[in-house]
Parts: structure tokens; C-alpha cells; sequence
């Protein structure tokens, strides 16, 4: 009897989950990315889901409507969504040119991968520009962390029901969590924002300098861009349950 | 057993290079998710004033746009964050944790129901 003979179960198997090598195919800093921002996607709904149900359980809200009207610096009312369409606006097209930074660097364009790297940068400088004259514009109202405006400025933002608003108390008491829930939500959004644009900044450093192009591929640019695009992603949602709805 | 090896490795090196985003592919999503935040901006500013009688038009437009919020979430993910070019095991170790977002919603829609008749 031979020793030698092969039986089906010796064999060795190759299917991706056999080991010895990625069975995702993916690079281990940019799988572990992709977990980061699914811890970091867990937080965000938890926020905005605690958002929702505080919203849904409140006899009455301020109306997005009345309270984002202005256009800080330039028009005082009447313009609901403009600001925030600019913004919404910025970050999309930052997204696109964190994009195209990626593109280039998969064919190690190195100055147009520093070029697109820059426009990022700008933009998510300029959304922080942007979040920062709304949030001075809501404090100059009298909206902050525990604060909300006089009686006389918050009926400004609430909309009658049969031509009858909402008892001040009831007023007083969602503004508070309006308020809270606001700044809670867009400046962990803007957080993130911050610290995008210093990771960009490190990057693009990195960049210039030759590193990647001696390790022969641009693979960090393309990790920092699933952070960034996450961030433009979470703002999606807050425009929408916050600006929207 | 070593050319089964090698086979594996080379198929690992090709795998990736085909399809990816390109500059018009790139641009094509960028104007899908513009177009989708105009019809949220046309439904806000035009359709909910103008068709809000009863005052509830929130139960029609609230929807809407959260389909479309989804719509954006999917071009993102998928074509900017690249999801969709990889590969199945890897998108699903992403996107099935997410579903358990649906609890928690499921949870605190109820729970609100609750408070607000506390609170009434």
C-alpha cells in the first residue's frame, strides 16, 4: 500500500478565505480605514437617529425654513437653503477633486495629484469659513450650547397651526434642543472637517516630497480620500435632517 | 501545487486594474449628485410653500427626501469611495454592520411615539 497516493482532502485549497493572502484584496491600512469609518458611521447615526427621536417625540420644532433664512454677512432674511446649498455645494466638489487626486495618483501624476490635493484643502477651508459665519450668525440670535434668543426673537421661527403658534413654554423647551442637537451635530461634522484638512495637509506634504512616488504608489492619497469622502458623506445626512426635513 | 500558486498571485496583480474610476466616470457621478441636490432644493423652495394647504407637507416631502439622501449615500460610497470595484466580501464586511443602524431607528421611532404621548 502506498503512502504516497494523493487524497482529495490533502489538497491544498485556494479560495480567497485559504489564507496566505488578503481575502479581501485589499491593502491592511485601507481596510482598516474602511473599519474606522464604520465605528466613526456608528456614531454619527446614533447622534442623528437621538436627533430624530427627539424631534419626533416634540409637539412642536423650529422650522428650518425661518431659522436658516440668511446669508451671513450679505442678506438678513428671505433666503432659506441659499448658505447651505453653497456649502453642500463646496463639499461635494471637494469630494470630486479629492477623486481626481486619487486618479492621479494611480497613474503617478505627481504635480497633478498635489495640484487636486490643494483644491481639497481649499474647499474644506472654506466650508469651515462657512460653518464658521452660520454658527456666528446663529450665536448673534441668541442660539448656543444651553441658550436660546428672547421670547421675542424665537417666535420668529415657529410656524402657526391654525393660525395659533406654540405656547412659549413648548417653544422654549425644543428650541433648547434644537439648539443642543445643532451645535452637538454640525460641530462633530465640522470636527471632522478640521481634522480632514490637516490629514490633507500632511498628505499633500508628504506628496511633495517625494515619498510616495519613491514607494511607488500613491495609496495613502487614496486612504485619506475615503475619510474625506466619509466626511461629505455625513454631511449629506445632516443637510437633509437638519435643513430639510 | 507551485504553478496553482503562482496562478493565484498573478491573478491577484490583475485584479483592480480594470475597472476604476476614470475622469468622466468621476464627473458623471459629480453631476448626478448635483442634480439630486437640486430636485431636494426644488421640492423645499417650490413645491412644499406652494403645496402645503393643509400644513402637512412634510408627510410627502419627508420621504422623498430621504430616498434621495440614500440615492446620494449610494454614489458616494460606491463610485467615490470605490466600494462598488471591490470585492463582494469586502463591500458586505462594510455594508452589513450599517443594516444594524435599522434597529436603532426602528427602536427610537417607536420610543418617541411614546414620549410624545407622555408629553401631550
Amino acid at each position: 500500500m502506498s503512502t504516497a497516493v494523493t487524497q482529495p482532502m490533502d489538497e491544498v485549497k485556494s479560495t480567497p478565505w485559504s489564507g496566505g493572502r488578503s481575502p479581501f484584496n485589499v491593502e491592511y491600512g485601507k481596510l482598516m480605514m474602511w473599519f474606522f469609518l464604520l465605528s466613526d458611521a456608528f456614531t454619527f447615526s446614533s447622534l442623528l437617529i437621538s436627533y430624530g427621536a427627539l424631534r419626533f417625540s416634540a409637539p412642536t420644532w423650529p422650522a428650518p425654513s425661518l431659522v436658516f433664512q440668511s446669508f451671513p454677512g450679505l442678506i438678513e432674511h428671505g433666503a432659506p437653503l441659499v448658505f447651505v446649498g453653497m456649502m453642500t455645494f463646496i463639499l461635494i466638489m471637494s469630494s470630486v477633486t479629492m477623486v481626481l487626486a486619487v486618479e492621479a495618483g494611480h497613474r503617478n501624476a505627481k504635480k497633478e495629484v498635489v495640484m487636486w490635493m490643494l483644491f481639497t484643502i481649499l474647499g474644506g477651508l472654506m466650508f469651515l469659513g462657512c460653518q464658521a459665519a452660520e454658527w456666528t450668525h446663529l450665536h448673534g440670535e441668541g442660539f448656543w450650547w444651553g441658550h436660546i434668543p428672547t421670547a421675542e426673537v424665537l417666535k420668529e421661527f415657529f410656524q402657526a397651526h391654525n393660525n395659533v403658534l406654540p405656547s412659549y413654554a413648548q417653544q422654549a423647551m425644543t428650541s433648547h434642543q434644537f439648539a443642543n442637537l445643532f451645535f452637538t451635530i454640525t460641530g462633530f461634522h465640522g470636527f471632522h472637517v478640521f481634522s480632514g484638512v490637516i490629514i490633507n495637509i500632511i498628505i499633500t506634504v508628504n506628496v511633495l516630497a517625494g515619498t510616495y512616488q519613491k514607494r511607488g504608489s500613491y495609496l495613502m492619497v487614496e486612504k485619506v480620500g475615503l475619510y474625506w469622502h466619509f466626511v461629505d458623506l455625513v454631511w449629506v445626512f445632516v443637510f437633509t435632517f437638519f435643513y430639510l426635513v | 501545487m507551485s504553478t496553482e500558486t503562482t496562478n493565484v498571485h498573478a491573478e491577484e496583480a490583475g485584479h483592480g486594474e480594470h475597472d476604476t474610476m476614470t475622469k468622466k466616470r468621476i464627473w458623471r457621478v459629480f453631476y448626478i449628485l448635483l442634480g439630486i441636490t437640486c430636485i431636494e432644493f426644488f421640492i423645499a423652495l417650490y413645491l412644499v410653500p406652494h403645496y402645503n394647504s393643509g400644513g402637512n407637507a412634510s408627510h410627502w416631502a419627508n420621504p422623498i427626501y430621504i430616498v434621495l439622501t440614500l440615492f446620494k449615500a449610494f454614489y458616494i460610497v460606491g463610485y467615490f469611495m470605490h466600494l462598488k470595484f471591490e470585492k463582494l466580501d469586502m463591500a458586505l464586511a462594510i455594508i452589513v454592520p450599517v443594516l444594524f443602524i435599522i434597529g436603532l431607528i426602528l427602536v427610537l421611532t417607536n420610543e418617541s411615539h411614546y414620549w410624545i404621548d407622555l408629553r401631550l
